[in-house]
């Protein structure tokens, strides 16, 4: 029993650690908007808040699959759903 | 944990404590810190409401002082609700402004040490709910059960399942990135207060500016954004 439970704990840390790879979507996700947002501001400098706003606005809502792996690895490490 | 090293995993805390329980009709209920701390919002925002509404009582043409803080709070309530409802937006500037002020004070509250209430599942869901009912409120009171029917249906019939999943999705996604955002802005904080409390001095206040303050403002404003685009769209008749 004890064996079990401490192997269950382990392999949730290995999962917590392998679910955090999803921020590699939105980090290049976010990588793309900002350097398109940095073309559009060369382009057309006058638009340069408007642009910012938008970027940002973009950029949150991309992270949002990037949070869902960040709330899977909370769930494994401190929930514990599985033990 | 021994004694002198760097790194000690004794004082992280960045969960929900019970504060006290009670037994209702025999189910133990815990008062919380998310209790707390929503309590110390709410109070907050009451003492500045009693107090914008002294000042605007004696209002004068050219605004000073307070009156011209809240003033600026109006105005750009105003603007950012305008700019995107554009001829619906008198009927939700209400409701939009107190959610964006609830929400923002939450944010920030993590900078009064407290923890932030939207950093608990329990605040976010029924923020998100509130814009659900609004959206399918005003999605039948402008597209008629006919629109309705016919938006489900698009592009096939039995397309209908995967609308309803879409539908369903928008207020677990609103609120699950709120609660997530501000979550690790939380955890953040407690695993550089817990694990590197020996030379955590001044500099974290670089990280509460990025974590509390413009990550706090971005989410409010991402959930008013979104909230306003979904309300929006509701409201379009073909």
């Amino acid at each position: 029993m004890e064996f079990n439970t401490n192997f269950i704990l382990g392999c949730s840390a290995i999962g917590a650690g392998l679910a955090v790879i999803a921020g590699i979507g939105p980090g290049i996700g976010q990588g793309i908007a900002a350097g398109h947002a940095a073309a559009a501001v060369g382009r057309n400098p006058g638009a340069k808040s408007d642009i910012t706003s938008t970027m940002l606005l973009g950029q949150a809502v991309a992270e949002t699959t990037g949070l869902y792996g960040l709330l899977v690895a909370m769930l494994l490490l401190f929930v514990k759903p599985l033990v | 944990m021994e004694q002198g090293i760097l790194l000690s995993a004794d004082n992280i805390d960045f969960m929900i404590h019970g504060v006290f329980s009670y037994e209702l009709f025999g189910q133990t209920v815990w008062i919380t810190t998310t209790h707390v701390c929503v309590f110390i919002v709410l109070l907050l925002l009451i003492g500045f409401a009693i107090a914008a509404n002294r000042a605007m009582k004696h209002a004068s043409e050219v605004p000073t002082g307070f009156q011209n803080v809240v003033e600026l709070i109006v105005e750009m309530l105003d603007g950012m609700v305008g700019s995107t409802m554009g001829k619906n937006a008198p009927g939700f500037l209400n409701y939009i402004g107190t959610i964006f002020i609830f929400i923002l004070v939450s944010n920030l509250s993590g900078l009064l040490g407290l923890r932030p209430p939207t950093a608990d599942y329990g605040v976010t869901l029924p923020l998100g709910v509130m814009t659900f009912t609004l959206i399918t409120f005003n999605k039948f009171k402008y597209q008629k059960v006919k629109g309705v029917i016919e938006g489900l249906c698009n592009p096939w019939p039995f397309w209908a399942p995967i609308n309803i999943i879409g539908d369903v999705a928008v207020p677990i996604s609103l609120s699950l990135r709120l609660f997530a955002n501000v979550l690790s802005g939380t955890v953040m904080m407690a695993l550089i207060y817990g694990l590197l409390s020996k030379i955590a001095i001044i500099w974290p206040a670089v990280l509460h500016v990025y974590f509390d303050m413009f990550s706090g403002a971005i989410q409010t404003y991402v959930f008013c954004m979104l909230t306003m685009t979904y309300i929006s769209d509701a409201m379009t008749t073909e």
